[in-house]
This record gives C-alpha cells, sequence and structure tokens, in this order.
C-alpha cells in the first residue's frame, strides 16, 4: 500500500527532504537580468573559456553542483546519488559533468521540466530511506539550444512574437535527510499532455495545458487551492504561456492572482531585452528558484511556493515528421 | 469552452469513440483560443524595416556595380564580380556577428539578398566546424543554403524547359 501517495498523482512526503545547499550559475543576459545579484557566478560570455558550448555548459553544471555541496558544509562523498538531466541528446551535459563528480548518478530527461521532476525523485529517494544527500542539478545554454533545436547561431532569423529565448545557466540543489532550511513537501508528477500544437515557435502555448493539468492535479489531490501559496510559479511558460495557463485553469474554475509568476518572465526584463517573449530551457526555473525564490524564502519573502516546471518532449525529428509537441509539467511545493 | 465552430467540426466525426471525439474537441477549441490570442507580429513597423534595409543592401550593391562598370566592365560583365563582393560583405557581416543582428531586425530584407544567402552557409559553417572539418563544416555547411540550392537548381530547369518547348 502507498502511504505517502494522495490522490491520483500526488505524494506527500513523511519527513520531507530539505535544501541544505544550492548552486547557480548565469550566462552573460541573464546576468544584465533583474535578478542578476541572485547568482553564485554570472559568466563573462558564452563560451566561458571553453572550445565548444557543449564543454562550456558542461562546466557550469559541474561548477554548480560543486557549489551546491560546498554551501551545505559536506564533503562530496557524503552524496549518494547525483539526479541531473538537460536538454542536448542523450543528456551529455549531465553525464558528462557526473563522470568528472563520481557520484553515483541518475540522468533523467524531463526537457525543461527537470528541474522540479529531479527534485520531486530525490525527494522519494530521500523519503524513502534510501539516501540522505541528493543533488539535483540541471543546465541548458543558449548556444547549445539553438544548435539542436533550431538554427545555427549566426543565422539571420527575426525571432516570433512568442519565440523564447533558452536561459544559458546551471542550477544545483542538495537534498538532504535532516538539517537547516526549506522543506520539499508534496509533489505531483504530470501526465504527458497534448493539444495538438504544432508551433515550433510557441512552446509557451504548447505547454500551457501540461502546466493547467497538473496544477488542477495537485489541487485536486492535495485539496489546495491558489490561495494557499504565496508564490505559484511555472517554468517557462513566458509570456503568451502564462496568459493561456490562466485561461485554462479559469475554464475550471481557478483563479490566478498576483501570485502567479513564470520563471521565465523574471529572469529577463523582457521589455529591455531582445529575448522574445521570456527565457526558456532547464536553467530558467532552476536557477530563478534555486539563485532567486529560495532565497527571497530565506528572507521570509515567501512561506510556501509551488514549483511547476514545464517541459515540451518533442525532438527536432518528431517536429520534421509533423508529429505534434506532447507537453509534460511536474509540480513540487517547497515551504520555509 | 468549446465553440459552435469546434463542435461542428468534431460531429463530422462520427468513427471516433466518445473519448477520442472530446479529446479532438479540447484540441480545437484550444487551438482557436491561441489563435485568438497569439500576439501578432508588428507588420507594418517589419515591413518597413525589411524594406529599407533590403533597399539600403540593394543600394550599396549598385554603388559596387557602378563602380565595376566605371572601370570599364559592361553590365554583364560586372554582375560576377559585384556579386562576389557583396557575398564577401555578408560573409564578413556574419563572420563580425552582425549579420545575425541584422536579420533579427530586418527579416526578410536581410534574408532575399545574396548577402543572407552567404550568411546561411557562414552561419552553419562556423557553427559545425566545431565537429571537424570534414563531418563538421564540410558535411553540413549548406544545412540551411542546401534546400535553396536544389529547389533553385530545379526551378531553373523547369523554367528553362518550358521555354524550350514553348519557343517557335
Amino acid at each position: 500500500m502507498a502511504a505517502k501517495k494522495v490522490g491520483k498523482s500526488t505524494v506527500r512526503f513523511a519527513s520531507p527532504p530539505i535544501i541544505v545547499g544550492t548552486g547557480t550559475i548565469a550566462g552573460p543576459v541573464e546576468g544584465k537580468g533583474p535578478l542578476a545579484a541572485d547568482f553564485d557566478v554570472v559568466l563573462p560570455d558564452h563560451a566561458y573559456g571553453e572550445r565548444t558550448p557543449e564543454r562550456s555548459e558542461t562546466k557550469i553544471l559541474e561548477q554548480a553542483s560543486r557549489i551546491a555541496i560546498e554551501r551545505a558544509k559536506i564533503e562530496k562523498s557524503m552524496v549518494d546519488y547525483y539526479i541531473a538531466g538537460d536538454l542536448l541528446n542523450q543528456v551529455i551535459s549531465a553525464g558528462f559533468s557526473a563522470r568528472q563528480l563520481a557520484i553515483p548518478y541518475f540522468g533523467v530527461y524531463g526537457a525543461c521540466s527537470t528541474c522540479a521532476m529531479s527534485l520531486a525523485l530525490a525527494g522519494m529517494v530521500i523519503d524513502g530511506g534510501f539516501a540522505d544527500y541528493v543533488l539535483v542539478a540541471c543546465s541548458s545554454h543558449y548556444q547549445t539550444a539553438e544548435r539542436q533545436y533550431r538554427y545555427p547561431i549566426e543565422l539571420n532569423i527575426q525571432r516570433k512574437t512568442t519565440s523564447q529565448y533558452t536561459v544559458t545557466g546551471a542550477g544545483a540543489a542538495l537534498l538532504a535527510s535532516s538539517g537547516v532550511g526549506p522543506k520539499v513537501t508534496w509533489a505531483t508528477t504530470g501526465k504527458v499532455t497534448d493539444l495538438g500544437s504544432k508551433d515550433i515557435n510557441d512552446m509557451g502555448g504548447a505547454m500551457a495545458p501540461a502546466a493547467a493539468d497538473t496544477l488542477l492535479a495537485h489541487f485536486d489531490d492535495t485539496g489546495r487551492g491558489p490561495s494557499d501559496y504565496d508564490l505559484i510559479l511555472t517554468g517557462d511558460l513566458a509570456s503568451f504561456g502564462s496568459e493561456m495557463l490562466r485561461e485554462l485553469v479559469r475554464d475550471n474554475g481557478v483563479e490566478l492572482g498576483d501570485n502567479y509568476r513564470d520563471c521565465g518572465l523574471m529572469v529577463f526584463d523582457t521589455k529591455s531585452q531582445r529575448v522574445g517573449a521570456g527565457g526558456s530551457g532547464c536553467a530558467c526555473s532552476a536557477v530563478v528558484t534555486f539563485g532567486h525564490v529560495l532565497k527571497e524564502m530565506e528572507k521570509g519573502t515567501y512561506r510556501n511556493v509551488l514549483l511547476i516546471a514545464t517541459g515540451a518532449l518533442m525532438s527536432p525529428l518528431s517536429f520534421q515528421q509533423g508529429e505534434s509537441i506532447p507537453c509534460i509539467a511536474h509540480a513540487v511545493a517547497i515551504e520555509a | 469552452m468549446a465553440s459552435q465552430k469546434a463542435k461542428k467540426q468534431v460531429s463530422s466525426l462520427p468513427h471516433m469513440t466518445q473519448a477520442a471525439q472530446e479529446e479532438k474537441r479540447r484540441q480545437l477549441a484550444y487551438k482557436e483560443l491561441v489563435q485568438k490570442k497569439k500576439p501578432r507580429p508588428r507588420y507594418l513597423r517589419n515591413v518597413l524595416v525589411a524594406f529599407v534595409v533590403g533597399g539600403a543592401i540593394a543600394v550599396l550593391g549598385q554603388l559596387v556595380l557602378r563602380f565595376f562598370m566605371s572601370r570599364g566592365l559592361d553590365l554583364d560583365a560586372a554582375s560576377a564580380p559585384t556579386l562576389a563582393v557583396m557575398i564577401l560583405v555578408g560573409v564578413i557581416a556574419t563572420g563580425l556577428g552582425i549579420y545575425d543582428e541584422l536579420g533579427e531586425l530586418a527579416g526578410a530584407g536581410a534574408a532575399v539578398p545574396i548577402t543572407g544567402f552567404a550568411n546561411t552557409i557562414v552561419a552553419a559553417a562556423m557553427d559545425y566546424k566545431r565537429e571537424g572539418w570534414v563531418l563538421g563544416m564540410g558535411a553540413k555547411m549548406f544545412l540551411i543554403a542546401g534546400p535553396v540550392i536544389v529547389y533553385g537548381t530545379l526551378a531553373g530547369v523547369v523554367v528553362a524547359f518550358i521555354k524550350f518547348m514553348t519557343s517557335p
């Protein structure tokens, strides 16, 4: 019998894992954004001294992970598992960073939902009694994502009104069975949702139904509502996707108020920075949540936060073959 | 949420199960909502900027052409070196990281002139050089330009064939 399962798709951690350390690294564009002061490291450029952007992404993921371990004031050898993911084929950034870190490793892929997904998994591993320390991390990189999903970096392409800008960065959090810090209390696992969107330039619009589905499932399972959270945070729906999410949940009788925000709109100043509709990528929710939101929780600005990280599970191949874009969203509740 | 239009479209699918129909109805309703709410591009601004930037590139090309003609080449002979110079301009602007900014600003105004064509090849070459000279750059530099070359050539053949068949 699954004693910790609540409702259809939510778990409530009996002894909630505690976030004892975080590390965040952000790219040069994010470093000019409104949250610049919250990141541990801001890169001077996308290359970061490496000969390929892929190497640069691996480097920042590893570095963010090391910072998180350092902040927790434990030895690397004490970390039981490293759960990490990124956007690249065969999750190479995560795998390559795990080669350097030499911690037992689970590589995961949830596209841009990886941050919440790995938090949920780490929570289950710790609450299940399988580990005392689990390191979760994810990364994305503007240049590696552009190359894999879109066009060569220097190509003359005009952004669409709903195009988003992949966040360069990496975020890591060390979860522990005991200690002091914010706790991960609930996790709602998303179903893959696909309302038939085929517009590769509108990820927010494609992912909004998945976010709505998971948000409503979370409220159903837990009996909570929007007013139970100081902050409801979606990963990277950006301006158009957030608007669509509001519409979709409104149809189901849930009204999202001022406590709803989107990481993709927080990490950049979308008016003055040329980033289209806002940020996207695994690092978008990771650097905003681990860098900004957790710091604000420490200060007491927020006590209850619900993070819903959304991911689009298509590939350039499936898109070219005319498939629609299946999306997923995972929610985790973090309480001070 | 399902509008009249969506309902009508779905009722024409009687072979589907109830659940599949419901899913289809949700998809159509969402598609409609997205189409209604999606922010429109600033068409007027885009068209004007494309006209000005594309026109400026054309004027530059014209000046280069005049230069070669002033040195004694006739129009046909001057075309080839003019194209070569404009391609070089596109190549250098891409290498300096300027041309993608121009494309972001001007859209088709930057993409349509031959400088834009040069940009597609150099941008791909710069990206894939990291995977080596042969399997990287050599294999992939025509990733964007390839279709233009293939279908441009094909269109040329078709047009030439039509001309051949219809000319007396």
